[in-house]
């Protein structure tokens, strides 16, 4: 089965992150594929390269990007949610004209349609953080 | 209710100011119909609220909702859907919306989910 996965809430606030990173371990353990990861509304903030937290906590947004640079998954963040909360990758920081840029290496910015799309091409779409 | 033929189906269960929910549900609505898809929305619980008309949430430095919904038409998003019962629940009236919809009671409401294969809850 080929899924992709929404998410809306935001690193450590929300437990959508890492409930969806568990769904994927377990997808992907079973043969399944997942192709994209979409984060939207705070969910947004796990595509910070800035996540920081204690030694003796997960670092859930790093995982995303190990897990998905393992296993071929596209992470994508909505543009528009991302830039107004001030997750910004290169390009936009310089339409912008900010003084630097935040966005983890392995994850891009792009549109809703991403989003939409995912819902029409993939098996299944999950949802996680409402 | 009508014959149901769209695609993609946004439910809204926020109130239209207090978070970026609503704003951030109609985005995804928008986008579906401008990507080609058939787009109806459900309003249920506290997503009521964004029907009604003079809302003022400049006041609480916010954009609100009604914008956008007011560009519905431009998408070619017609179907409005709304639960009987989250109105009832709120002691609003259909005559307070400002927008129209069909309301649904909870089987219709059922029977809308289960006529989508697409579903975005908000």
């Amino acid at each position: 089965m080929n899924y992709s996965i929404a998410i809306y809430g935001g690193p450590y606030s929300n437990q959508a992150a890492h409930s969806a990173l568990h769904f994927a371990q377990a997808a992907l353990t079973r043969g399944h594929c997942i192709s994209r990861v979409f984060f939207y509304h705070d969910g947004i903030y796990n595509g910070s390269a800035l996540v920081s937290p204690p030694q003796d906590e997960a670092n859930v947004p790093a995982q995303w990007h190990t897990l998905a640079k393992e296993n071929d998954i596209e992470l994508v963040v909505c543009i528009a949610a991302a830039v107004r909360r001030g997750l910004l990758d290169e390009k936009e920081a310089k339409r912008y004209s900010r003084a630097s840029h935040n966005i983890a290496e392995g994850v891009s910015l792009s549109g809703l349609g991403q989003l939409i799309d995912a819902g029409l091409t993939s098996h299944k779409l999950i949802t996680f953080g409402l | 209710m009508s014959e149901n033929m769209s695609d993609l189906l946004i439910m809204f269960r926020k109130a239209p100011i207090g978070t970026s929910w609503a704003r951030e549900a109609l985005d995804l609505a928008l986008v579906g119909a401008a990507f080609g898809q058939h787009v109806s929305l459900l309003f249920m619980g506290d997503g009521v609220y964004q029907l009604l008309t003079n809302q003022q949430p400049e006041s609480v430095g916010q954009k609100g909702t009604q914008a956008m919904m007011k560009a519905l038409p431009m998408y070619d998003i017609e179907q409005i859907f709304v639960s009987q019962q989250c109105l009832a629940d709120r002691g609003l009236t259909q005559d307070q919306l400002g927008f129209s919809c069909d309301l649904l009671d909870q089987t219709q409401v059922q029977a809308l989910l289960q006529s989508h294969q697409q579903v975005f809850n908000f």
